[in-house]
């Protein structure tokens, strides 16, 4: 037994087609994070302080949905969500509508460490983040271009993207999603598990395109986008609504307990509950094994086990 | 068995020495909620129907924290937030931050049914109640008096209150009432920590489960500050199996996944309904201090709490029913 680490950065109906220059800087992006993952992991650091390192990479990496190259709503402002779970203390830590604070992960944590609480949001959180003295900057900071064009392109087909479960907008022709061909990314997450078992989450995201002003998606939610305990350490990924209704992660560690299943098997089971094209998750257990199913097109996702396995990928492949 | 069943809860750990008349108007409430859900469950309303309608009952009157008589932020002000889950297909609706809806437990269900979202915080559910037309009035409505004493007291002893009921009687404040009681949650004494968050668990007559849970939160909290209420799995969650509402200390609930554990274990380890309740209520709490109330779709009720206590009312079509304070 080892360390071993995964990273996502989203599900969703990534097209096959998915052209180089939108496919390589995010691969270069995993790749990166993952060997940050990977070096604080042999430098002997918590799985803690590990998720939280590789989050903040990831977020202020602009081509996933969180942080720096957050979605924005309806109203073209950015609002960021994120937690963090310690699998052996299960403290945690969320925050909610965030706009001004680069790493939202990081404010998620001192929610956990330095209140009496488990989750900020909105005026509160921010207010929070001043006093802490987190770094914060002007909200257009944390817009990019094409966010600006994703949500214009949602705005036009009059719907939000990714995710809805009342069907209360007019049906607009799939192509129009398939268009942007990358428009249907949401939330970066990383679980982590040292060599003596240590296990922790951390997730984190802008939502959903086009999403009404104040909408919490999964990723705050302890149990639903993130949980950790003893078992295992989850971050699942994709339509938020079904997410928190299946209270994907939480079940992961549920079913291993209960079905008495392996990590991987358990995964699956949660999976194949929520319906197809609605999510995905990358899982480590206290032994150090990981598998990243998911029932979408596809997932962007990297591991690495401290045997020397790792693998980079977005679409299905034949490893763990 | 089948059959309706429904119960009430407003919140668990109540302080000993809490002055009988209190417990007494405590017990009316919940006797008056539930022969509202008990003639809405004979008229065939549906359970989703059923919660919403005794939640709002809950809120609307001043005694519990949740609407009118929700504890206060450490700004002096309300920010209040409930969520709504109709098992039958896992649909669910909640919200956080709230200052102006009058029954925030309504607007998580239009949430539910006429977003495209499951939650919605702060202003954007604000701005949403506005849409949608609900009844909305000053934040000053949702303050009472007895809560603007309360939080005086917390801040003078510098904690979080979870919520507390008692009537200042004496000058000493927080500190006599330390003296009285032994009894601690969330290392508070019990005298100064009584959360009454409200909840309402239903199964109608055809075995849908529905649950629904509402509060103003702790006292004394920081603005913006979201607990366990809201949180699906956490305060509130109904599958196919059973319908579930929480109250306590938010931290323990949510690291527990409380709501959620009753039915996952009802599911994955085939427990009945009171055997899942007392195996969660043991094992899952840890220092946690916490309790709930839950139907299953068989027409079962139960409640379980490690607390010294919870305000709970529970009815079933077979004809029991009981009001209880410990």
């Amino acid at each position: 037994m080892g360390w071993a680490i995964a990273i996502h950065g989203g599900a969703g109906d990534i097209p096959l087609s998915l052209p180089p220059e939108k496919r390589l800087p995010r691969e270069a992006g995993l790749r990166r994070c993952l060997e940050v993952g990977i070096a604080a992991l042999k430098a002997r650091n918590h799985p803690l302080d590990v998720v939280e390192l590789v989050v903040r990479e990831l977020e202020n990496h602009p081509n996933f949905n969180a942080g720096k190259g957050s979605v924005l709503t309806t109203s073209g402002t950015v609002e960021m969500e994120a937690s963090i779970m310690d699998g052996k203390t299960m403290k945690c830590g969320a925050v909610s509508g965030v706009s001004t604070v680069v790493n939202a992960i990081s404010l998620a944590r001192l929610v956990m460490e330095k209140t009496p609480h488990i989750y900020l949001a909105f005026d509160g959180a921010e207010a929070f983040a001043r006093e802490q003295g987190l770094e914060t900057v002007e909200m257009s900071h944390f817009i990019t271009p094409e966010n600006i064009e994703r949500l214009k392109q949602a705005q036009e087909a009059d719907r939000v993207q990714i995710d809805y479960t009342q069907p209360i907008q007019k049906e607009t022709p799939k192509d129009a999603a398939v268009a942007d061909g990358d428009s249907q990314i949401g939330t970066v997450g990383c679980v982590a598990v040292d060599n003596e078992g240590n296990l922790a989450t951390a997730t984190s995201t802008g939502g959903l395109v086009n999403k009404m002003v104040g909408r919490i998606g999964d990723t705050p939610v302890i149990g639903a986008g993130t949980y950790a305990n003893h078992l295992c350490a989850v971050s699942a990924t994709g339509r938020g609504e079904a997410i928190i209704r299946g209270t994907v992660a939480r079940d992961v560690a549920a079913v291993m307990e209960f079905k008495g299943i392996s990590l991987k098997e358990a995964a699956a089971y949660v999976i194949d509950r929520v319906p197809p094209g609605t999510a995905g998750l990358i899982t480590v257990s206290s032994t150090g094994e990981i598998t990243m199913p998911f029932n979408t097109t596809g997932m962007f996702r990297a591991c690495a086990t401290e045997d020397g396995y790792s693998e980079i990928a977005i679409w299905d492949s034949p490893s763990k | 068995m089948g059959g309706w069943a429904i119960a009430v809860h407003g919140g668990a750990g109540v302080d000993p020495n809490l002055p009988m008349e209190r417990q007494e108007e405590a017990k009316r409430l919940l006797t008056r909620c539930l022969d509202i859900g008990i003639s809405a469950l004979r008229s065939n309303l549906p359970a989703i129907d059923v919660v919403e309608l005794v939640v709002r009952e809950l809120e609307t009157d001043p005694l519990f924290n949740s609407g009118r008589g929700s504890a206060l932020t450490e700004n002096g002000t309300v920010e209040m937030e409930a969520s709504i889950m109709d098992g039958s297909k896992r649909r669910c609706g909640a919200v956080s931050g709230l200052t102006t809806v009058k029954n925030p437990v309504s607007l998580a269900r239009l949430v539910m049914e006429k977003s495209p979202h499951s939650y919605l915080g702060f202003s954007g559910a604000e701005e949403f109640a506005k849409k949608q037309g609900v009844e909305m009035v000053d934040n000053e409505y949702f303050i009472t008096q007895d809560n603007v004493g309360m939080l005086k007291l917390a801040k003078e002893a510098n904690s979080i209150l979870f919520d507390y009921r008692i009537p200042i009687v004496g000058t000493c404040g927080a500190g006599a009432a330390a003296m009285d009681s032994p009894l601690q949650m969330n290392g508070l004494p019990i005298s100064v920590y009584a959360p009454e968050t409200v909840g309402c668990v239903v199964v109608d007559k055809e075995g849908r489960c529905a649950a629904a849970t509402s509060t103003g939160g702790l006292m004394n909290k920081m603005s913006g500050r979201i607990g366990d209420s809201p949180l699906i799995g956490s305060g509130t969650y109904a599958s196919e199996l059973c319908g579930v509402s929480c109250t306590g200390e938010g931290e323990a609930i949510i690291r527990s996944t409380l709501a959620r554990e009753v039915s996952a274990v009802m599911e994955y380890k085939g427990l009945n309904l009171h055997e899942a309740v007392d195996y969660v209520i043991k094992h899952r709490l840890d220092e946690g201090k916490a309790g709930l109330i839950a139907v299953s779709k068989e027409g079962e009720v139960a409640c379980g709490f490690n607390t010294n206590g919870m305000f709970r009312g529970c009815a079933t079509e077979g004809g029991f029913m009981e009001v209880g304070v410990w």
